[in-house]
């Protein structure tokens, strides 16, 4: 099928005033994801490493849970990448030739290293359990149990010594990797935000802070999302299980132990207050010092995009699931709606930085505005518009669902079997 | 005991060193560092020469007057001589060889492109011969009554 | 040599001296010859722009697209020209329609129609790229395929860009876009195809006003290289430290 050759940007940029003819909304809802899905796969894997490094006892559920959840989400970190490339077929190109003077060149090498991080420890973690499993299918009849003892007999790597020595070490690996994991997972998303603060070209863009506050947005909102799926899953498990399970046996399955969930929300609220924090100095650093770019930044921040940024991000993201934290008596009710609206204050933080670096022109003396396409008419826009991010988003949920199946990552009752 | 430990090290290092294997095979022979540091000459050097090989398109005048020596000479006397041949005439490429007709552009609004007055103090569009769009023959191309080989033809 | 000579061929030509001239004036030496004494020579281009001289025809864009096989109904050019009206009342009206690729013929901006008795001065101002000295697109650029000559040009490998966009965040002047049909990084390289044949740019040679010129600043006898040692230019945007090559004649202090 011939297509008409469109200008990338054309479809979804309205522009007003003078902008350069060549400037464009490049960078769309799947650079928004990007940042936005590195961020919880960081701070998912800082929640458990909570756990495992500095023996946070009471975290120990979710961060068995959020370590698993951390690796279904990798990938998802990469996905709006290859979906935003003009040209997807040359993605392993960073890792042939990367160019390191380049922000971006790194991403393959750090995001690989992660990836291996990651999964060694879940394996380090889960290994008993693998070994377990091979035993415990093995001279089954069935087709599907021989392929899943297949599937374990590869997990295992060929290591089947579960003698009380090699747990030990098992447990003291996973600790170290863990330790190992957590700059290593800083590291990730801070430099996502070097890649938007390198950017000398563009006044909102360039602060040396970006990358401190994207770590910091990213463990909040990575908390927020293990939190709350991990409250959904549970609560959903234990409806089930009183259905069946009839009164007595409801007292006790507990759904969500509420012990994880105070601690886990007290480091949120403290990320939170840093995240926010450092946003108002860069805020009130830009004004006082009011270089030539302020003017315009000033126009878009406290006009154009006003909602976007004090109603939407700091007020109801930030300020409102702040309190609703931190006020007594919280319910499980409370929590789940303050967690919500946390990511969609660090989604649209996001946003605001993305999208909003490039509201205004090159020029100082125009605006583009970003009308995402919703109803896709052509690859490029399913893959820039709302059906592409909420493909995104839907990812990790599934590929949980998948890696769950092996790696029970929900069972509480693994350790003592 | 065996070191089962270091299994997952195994499979990392296997890992990179699939992408080093897979490195040689998959980047150009002549990518590295061809001009004066790694920030701003890191690249494939025979890209150089695709570019220089990219075909020419507007030959210009020394090759229009190959075989129209007549209208070069008269454009050239005229006020009109600054101005290529192929500006309206459009880009020679390979005619008269695959194209015996250029695409020739005889509309009102090329010539309005320096002839239509705008009042600019202190612009060089204003030294130029102008009219008013809306006041000046709206409804008829400038060629009617113009030579643009030689502009002034008609009024003396 | 030879480019200089054609600059030479421009003024006089302007200066109504042409009808004077044989026409085997005209006559390029060949063009590989001329590459081999390029090839030899040390070059760094540059380039000259007069906006005094410019007259907002846009046969510059015109050109350049058509040459340079950039799709001509797309909004997206290699060069541009910029109208500036600065007005009484201290506003200033900007405009590029098409990037000025079909002149500028109405003298209403965006719709808005300005009274002359209001206009303090008003101007064109042509752009393309600056080939830096120090390019932050090349800076950015994650997998080598955006980089610098030996003669500073700055080119973009179409076989190995991926298409990721940060080399056109990383312009400070936009001259950066998203090829329509190539689908990789595009824009101005002072159309190398013709400048390492020894001929002009195709925006240079359609300019009938000498308001775009060609310079190789390593030569001494280079004209045009001699005005940006000897006549008081600037740049745009100079802020950035990215150094850049292409020198403006007449810059406004309002040329953004």
């Amino acid at each position: 099928m011939l297509e008409e050759p469109v200008v990338h940007g054309v479809e979804w940029t309205v522009k007003e005033l003078f902008v350069y003819p060549n400037e464009f909304i490049y960078w769309s809802i799947q650079i928004v994801m990007y940042p936005y899905m590195t961020g919880l796969v960081a701070g998912a894997f800082v929640l458990s490493s909570l756990y495992h490094v500095f023996g946070q006892k009471d975290l120990k559920e979710i961060a068995r849970f959020s370590l698993v959840f951390s690796l279904a989400l990798l990938p998802v970190a990469a996905m709006p990448l290859l979906l935003h490339l003009q040209q997807p077929t040359r993605a392993m190109e960073p890792l042939l030739t990367p160019h390191f003077t380049s922000a971006i060149a790194a991403f393959g090498i750090v995001f690989t290293t992660y990836a291996l991080i990651v999964l060694s420890e879940i394996w380090f973690v889960y290994r008993k359990y693998f070994v377990e499993q091979v035993h415990a299918l093995k001279g089954k009849a069935g087709l599907s149990n021989a392929m899943t003892r297949t599937v374990y007999r590869v997990l295992t790597i060929g290591a089947y010594d579960v003698g009380d020595d090699a747990i030990r070490i098992d447990k003291k690996a996973a600790t170290v990797l863990a330790a190992i994991g957590i700059p290593v997972a800083c590291f990730l998303h801070g430099y996502a935000g070097f890649i938007f603060g390198s950017v000398k070209a563009n006044a909102l863009w360039m602060s040396p802070l970006m990358p401190v506050i994207f770590i910091m947005s990213a463990v909040v909102s990575g908390i927020a999302l293990c939190m709350l799926t991990y409250i959904v899953i549970m609560e959903w498990k234990a409806f089930w299980r009183r259905r069946r399970g009839g009164v007595e046996e409801a007292g006790e399955i507990k759904g969500v132990e509420v012990d994880v969930i105070s601690k886990a929300s007290r480091y949120l609220i403290g990320f939170l207050v840093a995240a926010i924090t450092l946003e108002m100095l860069d805020l009130i650093f830009r004004g006082y010092t009011a270089m030539k770019s302020w003017d315009i930044l000033r126009s878009v921040m406290y006009g154009k995009d006003f909602l976007n940024i004090f109603v939407l991000q700091y007020t109801l993201g930030n300020l409102v699931p702040f309190f609703l934290l931190i006020l007594p008596r919280r319910t499980l009710w409370r929590t789940v709606i303050a967690l919500f609206l946390v990511l969609f204050g660090v989604f649209m933080m996001r946003w605001n930085v993305v999208i909003g670096g490039q509201a205004f022109s090159l020029s100082f003396s125009g605006y583009m505005h970003y009308e995402i396409p919703v109803i896709p008419h052509s690859l490029e826009t399913f893959k820039e518009g709302v059906f592409g991010a909420l493909m995104v988003i839907a990812t990790p949920f599934f590929l949980f669902w998948i890696i769950n199946k092996f790696v029970p990552s929900l069972r509480r009752d693994t350790e003592g079997s | 005991m065996k070191l089962h430990v270091l299994r997952p090290l195994w499979v990392a290092i296997g890992l990179v060193g699939l992408i080093l294997v897979s490195r040689q095979f998959l980047v150009p022979d002549d990518f590295g560092v061809h001009g004066r540091n790694f920030t701003y000459g890191y690249h494939r050097l025979s890209n150089i020469q695709e570019w220089k090989d990219f075909p020419v398109k507007h030959r210009g005048r020394e090759f229009c007057v190959e075989c129209h020596e007549e209208n070069v000479s008269k454009l050239n006397a005229s006020v009109h001589a600054p101005v290529e041949c192929e500006n309206c005439h459009g880009p020679a490429v390979n005619h008269p060889d695959d194209q015996e007709n250029l695409v020739l552009d005889t509309t009102r609004g090329l010539c309005l492109r320096c002839h239509a007055w705008l009042d600019y103090p202190n612009s060089a569009r204003g030294d130029l011969v102008s009219i008013e769009d809306k006041r000046h023959r709206r409804r008829r191309e400038c060629i009617e009554c113009h030579n643009p080989h030689d502009p002034r033809e008609e009024e003396e | 040599m030879t480019c200089s000579r054609r600059d030479f061929l421009k003024n006089t030509v302007g200066s109504s001296l042409v009808s004077a001239l044989p026409l085997s004036a005209f006559t390029l030496i060949s063009s590989a010859e001329a590459a081999a004494a390029l090839d030899e020579a040390k070059v760094r281009w540059a380039f000259l722009v007069d906006t005094t001289a410019c007259v907002g025809c846009g046969m510059c864009v015109k050109a350049c697209k058509n040459e340079n096989e950039i799709p001509y109904d797309a909004p997206v050019t290699r060069t541009w020209v910029e109208r500036y009206v600065m007005t009484k009342d201290g506003k200033t009206h900007i405009d590029s329609p098409l990037g000025g690729r079909d002149g500028f013929i109405d003298d209403k901006i965006r719709d808005e129609e300005i009274d002359p008795a209001d206009i303090d001065k008003a101007f064109f101002v042509p752009k393309l790229c600056n080939q830096c000295e120090n390019p932050a697109c090349v800076q950015v650029c994650p997998v080598g395929a955006t980089y610098q000559t030996n003669d500073g040009v700055v080119l973009i490998d179409r076989e190995w860009c991926i298409g990721c966009g940060y080399c056109i965040m990383a312009c400070p002047y936009g001259v950066r876009f998203f090829h329509p049909e190539a689908k990789v990084a595009d824009k101005c390289n002072f159309c190398y195809h013709r400048i390492s044949k020894g001929m002009d740019p195709a925006c240079v040679e359609s300019c009938a006003f000498g308001a775009r010129r060609i310079a190789n600043l390593e030569d001494p006898d280079d004209p045009v290289a001699n005005i940006i040692r000897t006549e008081r230019v600037a740049v745009l945007k100079d802020e950035y430290g990215t150094k850049p090559h292409v020198f403006y004649l007449g810059l406004d202090a309002g040329v953004r």
